[in-house]
């Protein structure tokens, strides 16, 4: 941070938190059914912390034998887990839950080096919704004939689960937790950038005395993710990516009788109002986009102004902006961590740069990115219109894109002007023109007067492109769940 | 018996798009026959452009259709069931020719078809409550989840069952708020061209339903990859289509129902084909608290 910028009364002293708390291992293997193997063809890849390039571990790196094993492995234990008593997985559930609570320093700080997010974030809502979704989707296991989808529903069988990089262990949790609850068992290929708290994840199965082949987790890159949704003894797959790789799962399965779940792409319109709080509406605005560095899929990307308030806005925005602190992610005080990977910073430096040559205005704080990792600068654009590519393209950085709008029917135009539905914000003082605007918005989450809150009760999914299906909630269970006869018995 | 019988009227059978019925802008036609090859008529082979007229059509209803309350679509539906109970004896004999059916087999189809529209009738203004709801967040906020319409849904009607399955998948589809194109039996359009006729004088806004004869495999193919359909029902597909089909889907990510062997359609159904094309959204309020401050956030 450019210290003539800094407009806070004094100084913060670094304020990092302890390393020592986490052990990571040199190596990590494929873990099916409940053990550390080394891949078939003996491949590995390296992670590292993208806030300082290290090498964290190396990884065993699974291929298509890897991932058939795997999968007989989860078809194997299929047969004892669906059988067993509701009650009984319930209270695997519980204790995995537990587990994650106990370790939940440890593993905030394994996720902070190795996705490079702030520790605060980490901290404070992947590990505690991490727990919380484990502790929901427990107690479901032996209610499900309650859940209203028929009498005695019955599990898929074999899931796969591919998952990406920006919550690792939030996403597993997402994925395994109603997987395992409806009586299924899953192989699951946490991202490629960060393997590690899925392969901790393992260990917690392991001390849970999960039965061994429930869960089985293969890392790897998109080639593995590809051979386990392709796998003919698969019953179920479900992904969080991005929209292209969505679609070619959705063709790779068309045909078959496996069951889909997409939860892809969005560009969530963050729409404030003439009469909105302008203090609470920049909180949101910075909560919507640079959380988790952007690196979000229901990112508040797009900020609608109403052009009355459109200055006194952008002032308060960017004054607030100036405070935000960037750097190391295992501090305290550090509200922007570091982008993911070079490949994603790629992606961001070149959008922002096509939305600076199609005549977008760039602004950004004074502020000192690090010399090793990979950084990026809290960035917004003004005088950007709905055909700019930063209007229209998911950008999944810490990246703003402001326009404008006059009345409430254009703010609804604009919102919906775009292939994805995933996500959106309202920020008005009127309850009415809240749930006026909320009924007209075709998104699958809606925050007024908040953003980006999430909670394991709570379903979460998209409309158009940014997929379908829902986690979360008594709807996160139907993924998982047989689809019922013709007749409507299951 | 008069010495000289009467020649009876015969029908034009018309597409169903947008509430006006045009014949194909194509100027085909095709031969309907009965299940013992007598000719029955002469129906519209669609084309392309007929297919993508109707999905304007949809689309243009969607905004009233799914905006008209509960309620007032669930008396749209009743009174559909009620003018199909006026034409009964018309559907009878347009549905015993259709499905080669002796008389009381095919009233039986042609009630069967009525009382289906009186169950989806009933299901509009309670679907919401059953899969919708509140969400005990942790924090202090009001968490709704409601569903709502996907959108445009291209519908492949059954291809043997030609009224009660196509009433079966269509019903649903309306009752939720989305709009529709069908594409109706190949062999046996009539009854649901017939059907048309009954939606145009039941209040059913022009555009909610849009009804195409012709050959599913060449209707079909456009309607999968159309950019402005949310969703397809591959009822009518066989495996080869609805895999060709599934994967042209996947182009915008439509929702898709795929086929599903069914050997009873006067089954009761379930909520299965009302869920299908309902997209769940969840809203988040806060509720904050009546503190000192009397700050709300």
């Amino acid at each position: 941070m450019a210290k003539e910028k800094m407009t806070t009364a004094f100084e913060y002293a670094p304020a990092p938190e302890s390393r020592s708390v986490v052990d990571i291992a040199p190596s990590y293997g494929l873990f099916i059914d409940g053990e550390f193997t080394e891949a078939a063809d003996g491949k590995v890849f390296k992670t590292v912390s993208p806030s300082t390039e290290e090498v964290l571990a190396e990884v065993a790196q699974a291929g298509e034998a890897d991932v058939d094993r795997a999968v007989r492995a989860a078809r194997k234990a299929f047969e004892k887990w669906s059988a067993l008593p509701g009650s009984e997985r319930a209270k695997y559930l519980f204790r995995i839950a537990r587990i994650i609570q106990e370790r939940s320093r440890e593993l905030a700080v394994l996720e902070t080096l190795d996705n490079g997010k702030p520790i605060k974030e980490t901290r404070d809502a992947d590990l505690p919704l991490v727990a919380a979704h484990f502790f929901y989707y427990a107690g479901w296991a032996d209610k499900l004939d309650h859940a209203g989808y028929g009498a005695n529903p019955r599990p898929l069988g074999v899931a796969g689960q591919v998952i990406p990089w920006n919550f690792p262990l939030l996403m597993l949790a997402w994925k395994i937790a109603p997987a395992l609850a409806t009586g299924n068992t899953v192989v699951l290929k946490p991202a490629e950038t960060t393997p590690l708290s899925a392969l901790f994840f393992a260990d917690i199965c392991r001390q849970a005395g999960l039965p061994k082949g429930v869960v089985n987790i293969l890392p790897g890159y998109g080639d593995t993710g590809a051979a386990l949704v392709a796998h003919p003894d698969v019953n179920k797959v479900a992904f969080t990516g991005s929209t292209a790789v969505g679609k070619e799962i959705a063709r790779t399965v068309a045909g078959t009788r496996k069951k889909l779940t997409l939860e892809l792409g969005g560009k969530g319109a963050n729409i404030v109002f003439d009469d909105a709080p302008i203090d609470q509406a920049v909180e949101g605005i910075v909560t919507g986009i640079f959380f988790n560095q952007g690196q979000v899929c229901c990112a508040g990307s797009r900020l609608l102004v109403q052009e009355s308030v459109h200055d006194e806005l952008l002032d308060s925005l960017k004054r607030r902006l100036s405070t935000l602190r960037l750097g190391d992610p295992l501090d305290k005080n550090t509200d922007i961590g570091a982008i993911n990977s070079a490949e994603q910073l790629a992606r961001i430096t070149t959008l922002a740069d096509q939305g600076e040559a199609e005549g977008a205005e760039r602004w950004s704080p004074a502020c000192e990115l690090p010399s090793a990792g990979y950084w990026f600068a809290p960035t917004l654009f003004t005088n950007v219109t709905q055909a700019h590519t930063i209007a229209r393209d998911e950008i999944f950085g810490p990246v703003l894109s402001v326009l404008t709008f006059r009345t409430p029917d254009e703010a609804v135009a604009k919102a919906n002007n775009t292939q994805y539905g995933l996500s959106a914000g309202i920020w008005t003082e009127k309850g009415s023109r809240i749930l006026a605007v909320a009924n007209k918005l075709r998104a699958g989450v809606v925050w007024s007067n908040t953003f980006n809150k999430f909670d394991p009760t709570s379903p979460f999914g998209g409309y158009k492109e940014s997929g379908f299906g829902r986690e979360g909630g008594r709807h996160g269970l139907e993924a998982y769940l047989a689809p019922s006869s013709p007749e409507g018995e299951r | 018996m008069n010495a000289v019988d009467r020649l009876s009227v015969l029908k034009t059978y018309k597409l169903y798009v947008g509430g006006k019925f045009p014949r194909s802008e194509s100027g085909r036609v095709y031969e309907v026959t009965d299940p013992k090859g007598n000719w029955l008529a002469n129906a519209p082979q669609s084309s392309r452009k007929d297919a993508r007229d109707a999905v304007v059509a949809a689309r243009k209803a969607f905004g009233g259709w799914a905006g008209a309350t509960a309620y007032n679509r669930g008396q749209v539906l009743y009174r559909v069931a009620e003018m199909l109970e006026g034409r009964r004896d018309q559907f009878v004999r347009e549905v015993a020719d259709a499905e080669g059916l002796g008389k009381s087999k095919a009233g039986a189809v042609v009630d069967a078809a009525v009382d289906r529209w009186v169950w989806y009738a009933g299901w509009t203004d309670k679907i919401a409550q059953v899969v919708g709801g509140g969400n005990p967040v942790a924090g202090p906020f009001f968490n709704l989840s409601s569903p709502e319409p996907t959108g445009v849904v291209a519908v492949l009607a059954p291809q043997e069952s030609s009224f009660l399955g196509l009433v079966s998948v269509l019903a649903p589809v309306i009752a939720t708020g989305n709009t529709a194109v069908v594409v109706a039996s190949e062999k046996s359009p009539l009854p649901a061209l017939s059907l048309a006729e009954v939606l145009a004088t039941s209040d059913v806004p022009g555009g909610v339903v849009n009804v195409l004869s012709g050959r599913t495999a060449e209707i079909a193919p456009p309607l999968a990859a159309h950019q402005d359909v949310n969703a397809i029902d591959l009822a009518g597909a066989d495996e080869g289509l609805a895999k060709q089909l599934e994967i042209a889907a996947a182009d915008n990510l439509k929702r898709v129902l795929r086929p599903q062997a069914v050997d009873n359609w006067t089954a009761t159904p379930g909520t299965d084909r009302l869920t299908a094309f309902l997209e769940t959204k969840t809203v988040w309020h806060p509720t904050g608290s009546l503190g000192a401050s009397g700050s709300s956030y």
